[in-house]
């Protein structure tokens, strides 16, 4: 269970959100919806931990997450609006070194499954990244969500530059998340396309 | 758990690094020859006196190596905070200081390696002879991990900031004083005959300083640059 009590942030002297209450039940999504400057990436940003926040605290299962740093990042997987893939690598290496940084397991043919199961055709796994399309390179960082077994994901507007068929298979992937009892955060401008019982709305309102 | 070991972690780390380098061989290749080229210009500046290259040749082949150690900075952490990959990093279930040794070490294998293997053929020109040319090489194997540690502070510190490149040497060159004082010492006077032993035995202990203090330093800052 994830849970924040009265959360605010201040950025430079604008106070962005305060007094923040959300509590997210396992198998459930939340989506942090609201206009540009608001506060999403930065709501974001600090249940990743990130950021600190000006005052209130994040539980994560009834703990603050400030004192279990280490536990709680090996819960989380983070995709933020940046995609921290590297352009001189392979999205394979990219997505190899990423994962087996963060624990999860991963080797050859995981990788390719995981690459091929968000829709990167094969010839594309071995070119560097730099040479992909912008969602391309968005698919090879969201690849990880199919080697991530984590129970929280983050994830800061994870369907930019998706076509549709990415975002297609990148809800499936959420909604198997969310049936195995994950928990995800997801800051989106667009309607994510799964049951309204999975969803529940945060409106940011800057 | 989905927790990498430490070593994993820091293997992780160092691999993606060298490998990065590894495709990017010009970068690498660039402060190697800024090296050379400032060790070149003095004998022609100079004159080819060899008695007055032999005096200036510790000071002049410390001061090249450290503006070639301050001129790969910026590639520390630069690259990956643009594209995210810090982010990442910073998130990894494990300590974060522990993790910037990992990126330092790799930094340093790709920067300051080449100069340490470099500088015998540079004293030679500068015509040092044995024992000053291996006492030249052992200071600096002592010395560029230890301007590489302190130069990682600075640079997590100007992640960010406009400028950076010319911050980050204000903001670290005096911090390398002393170890230019040390690296040139010891090479000096093993060359008047009283032995290098006591400059090297400092630059040692600036180097577990460093190591022991720079990665808390460079862990705060990289999370402050974060925020």
């Amino acid at each position: 269970m994830l849970q924040t009590v009265s959360l605010s942030c201040l950025r430079g002297d604008r106070r962005l959100f305060s007094n923040l209450n959300v509590t997210v039940q396992p198998g459930t999504l939340l989506a942090v919806v609201g206009e540009n400057g608001s506060g999403k990436t930065s709501l974001l940003r600090m249940l990743s931990s990130l950021l600190s926040p000006e005052d209130g605290a994040i539980l994560w299962q009834g703990q603050d997450i400030r004192e279990q740093r280490e536990q709680y990042c090996a819960q989380l997987t983070y995709i933020g609006h940046l995609n921290g893939i590297k352009d001189d690598l392979t999205a394979m290496e990219n997505l190899a070194l990423s994962a087996s940084l963060a624990g999860d397991h991963c080797d050859g043919p995981v990788a390719h499954a995981a690459l091929e199961a968000v829709g990167l055709r094969r010839q594309a796994h071995q070119l560097p990244t730099k040479v992909l399309s912008q969602g391309q390179k968005r698919r090879v960082a969201l690849a990880r969500l199919w080697l991530s077994t984590r129970p929280l994901w983050l994830l800061d507007e994870p369907f930019t530059s998706l076509d549709t068929a990415a975002t297609g298979l990148v809800t499936e992937q959420l909604q198997k998340h969310l049936t195995r009892g994950g928990i995800a955060v997801v800051v989106t401008h667009q309607e994510v396309g799964l049951p309204s019982g999975l969803i529940q709305r945060l409106r940011m309102n800057g | 758990m989905n927790r990498p070991s430490l070593w994993e972690a820091l293997r992780g780390v160092v691999r993606r690094d060298l490998m990065l380098a590894m495709r990017r061989r010009a970068d690498v290749a660039m402060s190697v020859f800024f090296l050379v080229i400032v060790a070149s210009l003095f004998p022609l500046g100079v004159g080819p006196e060899p008695a007055v290259l032999r005096t200036i040749a510790a000071g002049v082949l410390w001061v090249a190596a450290l503006l070639a150690c301050l001129l790969s900075l910026g590639r520390v952490f630069t690259a990956d905070y643009l594209d995210g990959v810090l982010e990442q990093m910073v998130l990894i279930a494990q300590p974060l200081p522990v993790l910037v040794v990992g990126k330092v070490f790799a930094h340093w294998v790709v920067s300051g390696l080449p100069i340490v293997l470099l500088s015998p053929l540079l004293g030679l020109q500068f015509g040092l002879d044995g024992e000053a040319l291996g006492v030249l090489v052992l200071s600096l194997l002592l010395g560029t991990p230890t301007l590489s540690m302190i130069g990682a502070i600075g640079a997590a510190l100007v992640l960010g900031v406009r400028g950076s490149g010319l911050l980050v040497a204000l903001l670290v060159l005096p911090l390398y004083v002393p170890v230019l004082i040390f690296g040139a010492g010891a090479v000096t006077s093993s060359m008047a005959g009283m032995g290098g032993e006591a400059n090297l035995s400092l630059l040692g202990a600036s180097l577990v300083l460093s190591l022991f203090f720079s990665p808390w330093a460079t862990a705060a800052a990289l999370r402050i640059a974060l925020e």
